[in-house]
C-alpha cells in the first residue's frame, strides 16, 4: 500500500476501503466488478485478495438488486459498501435507496438501521460514453434520511469515506471521477476520518465567498488563484456533505465577505446550489452586498462527449461571475 | 434436436378440499397437537382480520390488508420458523407477525398510521411490513447474505403475493438466491388477485413457481389451504437453508377471500362464484371438518376457543386504542442516530407548534 509516496483520490478511496475492512469485520464491499477486476476504476483493486470473495463479492448486473441486497445487509449489522459502477445507473437503484433504505430507522423508531455506503463515480469531463457524464447530486439531497457525501481530493476522499463507513446511516458517496487521477497528495493511512456534515475551508478570504463541492473545487481554487493575482482574495469553501449542509460555515462565511458564488457542473434549476442560495437569501440578506451568483451546468441534458467541454463550467466562467458580484453596488 | 433443460414443477395435497387425506400422513399428522395449535392459531388470525376490519369501518384504524385465506400459509410457516430465522414479510402477514412475537395491539398500532407498530423488540430482526411491491424480496436477499457470510445456521424467509411476481425485485432476488446459494425460503401466497387483476393477467406462465427454473433454483407448489402440505413442504425448505443447501421457492395456492384492502371492492372485478367456491376450500373450514372427523375438536372446544380469542382479540384492541399518538418530535428524532444541527430548528418550529395547539385544545 502506497504510504509514502502521494497518491490519487482513486488510491486513496482503494485505501480507505482496505483500512476500513481491517478494522472491522463488518465491512463488506458489493458491486459489479468490483471483485478479480478490481473496479472498472480499480477503486477496489486487491480487496478480494486481502478480504476474500465472502466480504467482496461480485454481483450479477443489477443496481436494484445490489442496493436492496445492501439493505438487507444492513439491517443485519453488517456494513455494506457498495458500487454502483456510474451515477448514471443508480436509477434501477433509486426505490431501495429512497423507499427504505432512508426510512427504515424511521419507519422501526430506531429498531432497525442501514449503515451502508452506496459509491457511486459522477459528473463529466471523461470522455465517456452516454450516461456516464451527469451529476444528478440534488436528486438524493432532497431525501429526508439519506447523507450525501462527494469529497474535492485525496485526503479528503481517504478521510470522508471512512466516516461515511462508520456512520451508523445511509451515505450517498459520490465520487468525481473526473479527479479520480488529476491530483496527487500524501495520503496518510492512519484511520482517521474526516467529520460528517462539515464544510471545509479550502483557503480563506475577506472579498467574496466561493462556495463549490466536487471535481469543480478544481476550477474554483484555480480562478480564486487568478484573482489573488489582481488582489482579490476568495474565500472557497468546499462543501463536501451536500445534506445535511452545514449552514454554520457558509453562513458564516457569507457573513465575513458578503459575496458569494456558487459553483457546480450540474444543472442549475432545483440544485444543491439552489438551496444554498435560498439558505443565503433567508438567512444572510443583511449581510449580501451583492446577489448570490452561480455558475452551474446549462438546464439541458447533459452532452455527450463532443460538446461536454462547453457544458461543463469553467475557471473564466467563475471569475466573470466574481467580478460581477464584486462590482455590484 | 437435443433438449438442453428439462424442469418439473411438483404439487402437494396431503388433506383435500373435502377434508379427505389424499397422500399417507407423516406421524405427526396423524396426532392431534399440532394440527389442532395451527387451527386455534387460524382461529385467532380470522377473527384479529374480522376485528381489524371493523375497527376500519368505524374509523378506528386506517386502510388494512385483510389476511383472509392465507390463514394457513401464515401459520404454518411462521410456527415452524425458528427464533433465529428471520421473517421478511410484505403486508399481510399479519398472523406470522403475531406468531413470531408481535403484539396484536402493535399490529393494530402500525395499520392505526403509528410507527411504533413497527418498533417493538419482540420483532427482533424480522424486518418490518414491506409496501412496495417485491421490493422485501431482495431485503430478504440481502439479509440471507449476511447469515451466509457469518456461517450461521439460520434461514430467512420472504413472503409476496403473486403480484410480486410480475416485478424485476423478484426475478432479480431468485437469480442472486441461487448464484449465490443463499439460505432463503421464498413463499408466494397466489391468492389469484393483485388487487383487481387476475393471476391469469400476472404471467402466461402455467405456474408462479417454475419461475425458480429461470434462475436455476428449486419450485415447487403447494395447496395452500392444507395445513399438512405446507408443514412437509416448508419445514423442508427450511431445513435446507439452514443446512446451507440453497433457496427454494414455494408458490402457495390459495385465494383472497377480502378485498385487496379495506380501501377496495372487489365486487367491481370479482366474480361472485369463484369466491364462493374459494370459501368451499377455504383452510380454517376444511381443518376444523378434518379435526371433526377425527374427534380431536368439538363444538365445546370451538365455542371456548372463540371466546378466548375473542377476549385476546379485544385487549389487543383496549391496548391500541389506548395508546396516545406519538409527540411530533418523533418525526425528527429516528430519521438519523443523531440529528443534524440544520434540522433541529425545524424540530423546535414543529414541537412549539404542537404546543400551541395543545393549549388551544385545553382552552376551548
Amino acid at each position: 500500500m502506497k504510504t509514502q509516496e502521494a497518491i490519487c483520490m482513486v488510491e486513496a478511496i482503494n485505501l480507505a476501503l482496505h483500512r476500513a475492512m481491517q478494522d472491522d469485520a463488518d465491512v463488506v464491499l458489493l458491486g459489479e466488478d468490483v471483485g478479480t477486476n478490481g473496479g472498472v476504476f480499480r477503486a477496489t483493486v486487491g480487496l478480494k485478495e486481502a478480504f476474500g470473495m465472502k466480504r467482496v463479492m461480485d454481483t450479477p448486473l443489477a443496481e436494484n438488486m445490489i442496493a436492496g441486497l445492501t439493505i438487507g445487509m444492513a439491517v443485519q449489522g453488517l456494513k455494506p459498501v457498495a458500487e454502483i459502477q456510474f451515477m448514471g445507473f443508480i436509477f434501477p437503484a433509486m426505490e431501495h435507496i429512497v423507499c427504505h433504505a432512508a426510512r427504515m430507522r424511521n419507519r422501526t423508531r430506531g429498531r432497525l438501521s442501514c449503515p451502508l455506503v452506496i459509491r457511486a463515480p459522477y459528473g463529466g469531463g471523461i470522455h465517456a460514453p452516454e450516461h456516464h457524464s451527469e451529476s444528478t447530486e440534488a436528486l438524493f439531497a432532497h431525501i429526508p434520511g439519506l447523507r450525501v457525501v462527494t469529497p474535492s481530493s485525496p485526503q479528503r476522499a481517504y478521510g470522508l469515506l471512512l466516516s461515511a463507513i462508520q456512520n451508523p446511516d445511509p451515505v450517498i458517496f459520490l465520487e468525481p471521477k473526473r479527479i479520480y487521477r488529476s491530483q496527487n497528495q500524501h495520503v496518510e493511512d492512519n484511520g482517521k476520518t474526516l467529520p460528517l456534515d462539515t464544510c471545509f475551508t479550502l483557503r480563506e478570504g475577506s472579498d467574496i465567498s466561493l462556495i463549490s463541492w466536487g471535481s469543480m473545487i478544481k476550477e474554483t481554487l484555480e480562478a480564486a488563484n487568478q484573482l489573488a493575482d489582481e488582489d482579490i482574495q476568495c474565500e472557497v469553501i468546499d462543501v463536501a456533505t451536500l445534506n445535511p449542509l452545514d449552514r454554520e460555515t457558509l453562513l458564516a462565511s457569507v457573513g465575513k465577505t458578503g459575496r458569494c458564488v456558487i459553483i457546480h457542473e450540474a444543472p442549475l434549476t432545483c440544485s444543491v446550489g439552489s438551496e444554498i442560495a435560498s439558505i443565503l437569501a433567508t438567512e444572510a440578506l443583511l449581510d449580501l452586498r451583492a446577489p448570490v451568483a452561480r455558475v452551474g451546468g446549462y438546464d439541458t441534458v447533459m452532452p455527450y462527449f463532443r460538446l461536454e467541454d462547453q457544458y461543463m463550467p469553467h475557471t473564466d466562467q467563475i471569475i466573470d461571475a466574481v467580478k460581477r458580484t464584486l462590482e455590484f453596488s | 434436436m437435443n433438449i438442453s433443460y428439462e424442469g418439473q414443477i411438483p404439487f402437494y395435497q396431503f388433506i383435500n378440499e373435502h377434508s379427505q387425506v389424499i397422500t399417507p400422513l407423516s406421524d405427526w399428522a396423524q396426532v392431534d397437537k399440532t394440527l389442532t395449535e395451527y387451527y386455534k392459531l387460524m382461529v385467532i388470525a380470522r377473527q384479529f382480520d374480522n376485528k381489524a376490519i371493523a375497527l376500519q369501518r368505524t374509523g378506528q384504524l386506517g386502510t388494512y390488508a385483510s389476511s383472509a385465506g392465507c390463514e394457513a400459509i401464515d401459520v404454518v410457516t411462521a410456527s415452524l420458523m425458528s427464533k433465529e430465522d428471520v421473517l421478511v414479510p410484505y403486508y399481510r402477514n399479519h398472523a406470522m407477525q403475531m406468531i413470531r412475537g408481535m403484539k396484536l395491539s402493535d399490529v393494530l398500532l402500525y395499520w392505526g398510521g403509528d410507527e411504533r407498530g413497527n418498533s417493538s423488540p419482540a420483532q427482533g430482526e424480522d424486518l418490518p411490513n414491506c409496501v412496495p411491491i417485491a421490493t422485501q424480496c431482495l431485503h430478504a436477499c440481502g439479509v440471507a447474505t449476511a447469515i451466509k457470510i457469518r456461517d450461521q445456521p439460520r434461514a430467512t424467509v420472504c413472503m409476496l403475493g403473486d403480484g410480486a411476481t410480475s416485478k424485476g425485485d423478484f426475478l432479480e432476488a431468485l437469480n442472486v438466491a441461487g448464484v449465490w446459494q443463499l439460505p432463503i425460503v421464498f413463499i408466494i401466497n397466489n391468492n389469484q388477485w393483485a388487487i383487481s387483476v387476475p393471476r391469469a393477467l400476472q404471467s402466461v406462465a402455467p405456474t408462479l413457481a417454475q419461475k425458480a427454473l429461470g434462475a436455476g433454483i428449486r419450485g415447487e407448489q403447494v395447496d395452500g389451504n392444507d395445513v399438512v402440505a405446507l408443514h412437509q413442504r416448508v419445514e423442508q425448505a427450511l431445513q435446507r437453508a439452514r443446512d446451507g443447501k440453497g433457496p427454494t421457492l414455494i408458490e402457495a395456492i390459495s385465494y383472497r377471500l377480502s378485498d385487496h384492502t379495506t380501501a377496495d371492492d372487489a365486487t367491481r372485478y370479482r366474480p361472485p362464484e369463484a369466491l364462493k367456491r374459494a370459501w368451499e376450500k377455504e383452510p380454517i373450514k376444511r381443518l376444523r371438518d378434518y379435526l371433526h372427523a377425527q374427534g380431536w375438536w368439538q363444538e365445546k372446544n370451538e365455542t371456548e376457543w372463540l371466546q378466548h380469542a375473542t377476549q385476546q382479540i379485544q385487549e389487543s384492541v383496549d391496548q391500541y386504542l389506548d395508546t396516545p399518538p406519538q409527540p411530533i418530535s418523533s418525526i425528527f428524532d429516528y430519521l438519523y442516530a443523531e440529528l443534524p444541527a440544520q434540522l433541529s430548528k425545524q424540530r423546535d418550529v414543529a414541537v412549539s407548534r404542537s404546543q400551541g395547539e395543545s393549549k388551544k385544545e385545553a382552552q376551548s
